[in-house]
């Protein structure tokens, strides 16, 4: 029993850096119909500069969470402006913008792979801080999985007021509702995608530094598969609902973390995969999601 | 309309005996022409996908999965053979390998190919994460089968005349399907699939059985890979060798068989190519040289390199 509070909680630790990844993917997927396949990628840089921060620049460990979710802020408007928006001007086919975002995912993977930049190795992270264990009753919690829920409750509350009490979140709603009655109102089009890309790129970064913080092993392919499943998260809970995506995250973790520890590590992925597959097969919009009436 | 088939069946013809020739005589190198089968390889397993996605419009990230399981039957047929069978032998595991790779897209097929587009792509992606786990733990199931270390002691029996003649093979099949009724059928599923329904058009047979012929001449590519590589690892069908098929597809344009054929193997060449020209130390920037040109070409022709005629270009299916 206890055991399996302690790897519900370590469940909950995975998940939620699944979820604020997949925060990322779905404001920007509710926002252009973009399956974003780069974001993994930012939130790989992320991790990287939240580990120089701490560990080469000497910064404490807030401040490089900071400075990490500001440089992906820029990273990811970057990415926006130079290879999304063209096509978006030309009004080129859905496809054709997912296939550039698995260009700019290559792209940012081989580049930061090259020795002088981050280089292809793996590197060991050493955490800033020691990892103590707290006992509730008869429960270990450590420091750093409170400091990752901690962490990550705080940014989705932040995200929570952006979107629904400021006027630039009442924008992104507007656009992601229905971009050209937006337009007709006034609102900037092309600065609301942006500034999500700059919100998503920032919370992808906590998450990278949090996930190096948590599992102290980064490099620059790190990003695919936490990137793979943080948008089955998204997915799951039903793709342009931020509730939607936090839940997604959340079972996605705790359907990791239990297979992991009850059943197999060997079929850890496959069963979370399958159970994406078996959401998708009963409710195809997700979780939370809302099935539109199809236009024809 | 005689005289055409004449050319082209000699054109191919002659193709193939040049090149049969220049292989022999050593012009082209041992290197070059394993590079060359692959591009042949790639090119079934790409018309496979040109079949689901270019015109039927069912969006897959999942095509390396059926290779791999085609690569893996066949590998796993042939090596029980212990290749003492010959060509009948190496036949047979050719047609296991599609078989078992199309039987698995019908039975996945069947269920997924009701979602649309994105999630379509997505439950594909994770159908393909789940065939990658299941090739890692493929030891478990017969220790032939190598599991994560990899599969070796495939007898190398694909030479070039096979490679060459199913590739044309693949490709007349993918040619013919396309100009007949069933491919009508399937094109009007892609340009409107609630239209095509209403028009009487059986979309769930269609799309299900373009999924099975393209899962299946990814299934035979596999197989062919089998025995043309000695060294199978569940690393080569994960879900990046789905994106460069899927690449391939969409940069030859969507619905433009040609463009498939020439872009997979003007693709698999360039990327050799880059192996050669770039100095040993700038050897690592040919990943960033392939992204960039990636994403040139998509920004430059969203379309495709050959695309066009598909009415899903354009302004109505514009990037929301």
């Amino acid at each position: 029993m206890i055991h399996l509070i302690e790897q519900i909680i370590n469940g909950l630790q995975l998940g939620f850096v699944y979820a604020l990844i997949a925060l990322g993917y779905t404001m920007v997927y509710g926002i252009i119909r973009l399956i974003n396949f780069a974001h993994g990628d930012v939130f790989m840089i992320g991790a990287f500069v939240g580990y120089f921060g701490f560990a080469v620049w000497g910064l404490p460990w807030p401040v490089a969470i900071l400075v990490s979710m500001a440089v992906c802020a820029l990273v990811g408007m970057a990415i926006e402006r130079l290879a999304y928006r063209p096509l978006r001007k030309k009004g080129a086919p859905n496809i054709a913008a997912l296939i550039t975002a698995i260009g700019v995912s290559l792209f940012i993977e081989y580049f930061t792979s090259l020795k002088f930049v981050f280089g292809p190795n793996y590197r060991v992270v050493e955490r800033p801080f020691a990892d103590k264990l707290f006992h509730l009753g008869p429960i270990n919690i450590s420091s750093v999985q409170l400091l990752v829920m901690g962490v990550v409750l705080v940014l989705v509350a932040g995200l929570q007021f952006i979107v629904y009490r400021t006027k630039v979140g009442k924008a992104m709603r507007a656009v992601s509702h229905d971009r050209d009655a937006a337009r007709l109102m006034g609102i900037d089009v092309d600065r609301v995608i942006s500034y999500t890309f700059a919100i998503g790129s920032a919370l992808a970064a906590a998450a990278g530094v949090l996930f190096a913080l948590a599992y102290p092993q980064i490099s620059p392919f790190m990003g695919i598969m936490p990137g793979l499943k943080a948008f089955t998260a998204a997915v799951l809970g039903g793709i342009g609902s931020i509730p939607g995506a936090l839940l997604g995250a959340v079972l996605m973790g705790q359907a990791e973390t239990l297979t992991a520890a009850y059943i197999t590590t060997d079929f850890r992925d496959a069963i979370a995969f399958g159970i994406l597959i078996l959401v998708l097969m009963v409710r195809p919009a997700g979780l939370l999601g809302k099935a539109g009436p199809e236009k024809v | 309309m005689r005289s055409r088939f004449f050319v082209v069946t000699g054109a191919i013809v002659g193709l193939y005996l040049i090149l049969e020739m220049l292989r022999r005589t050593g012009i082209i190198s041992l290197y070059w022409a394993q590079i060359m089968d692959l591009s042949l390889i790639i090119t079934i397993s790409a018309v496979g996908l040109s079949l689901i996605y270019g015109f039927t419009g069912q969006f897959s990230l999942g095509h390396a999965a059926f290779y791999g399981i085609g690569a893996y039957t066949a590998g796993f047929v042939s090596k029980s053979l212990g290749g003492g069978a010959g060509v009948a032998g190496f036949a047979l595991a050719l047609l296991a390998g599609a078989a078992a790779a199309g039987l698995v897209a019908f039975l996945i097929g069947l269920p997924i190919l009701r979602l649309r587009s994105d999630y379509l792509g997505i439950a594909t992606l994770g159908f393909g994460v789940i065939i990658r786990v299941l090739l890692d733990n493929s030891h478990k199931l017969s220790p032939a089968l190598g599991g994560a270390k990899g599969m070796l002691g495939v007898p190398q029996l694909a030479s070039f005349v096979w490679i060459f003649w199913l590739a044309v093979g693949a490709i007349l099949l993918a040619r013919n399907l396309i100009a007949s009724s069933f491919g009508r059928a399937c094109i009007s599923i892609r340009e409107d699939e609630v239209a095509a329904d209403l028009m009487g058009v059986n979309t769930t047979a269609l799309k299900t059985l373009a999924f099975v012929i393209g899962g299946a001449l990814a299934g035979l590519a596999g197989a062919l890979y089998a025995h043309r590589y000695p060294f199978l690892h569940p690393s080569t069908f994960d879900y990046l060798k789905s994106l460069d098929v899927l690449l391939v597809v969409v940069l030859g344009g969507l619905g433009s068989l040609t463009g498939t054929v020439v872009t997979a193997v003007g693709w698999v060449f360039l990327l050799e190519w880059l192996r050669a020209i770039l100095p040993a130390e700038y050897l690592d920037l040919r990943g960033v040289v392939y992204a960039l040109v990636l994403i040139v070409l998509m920004i430059a022709r969203p379309q495709g390199l050959l695309g066009g005629q598909s009415a899903k270009g354009g302004k109505r299916r514009a990037v929301a």
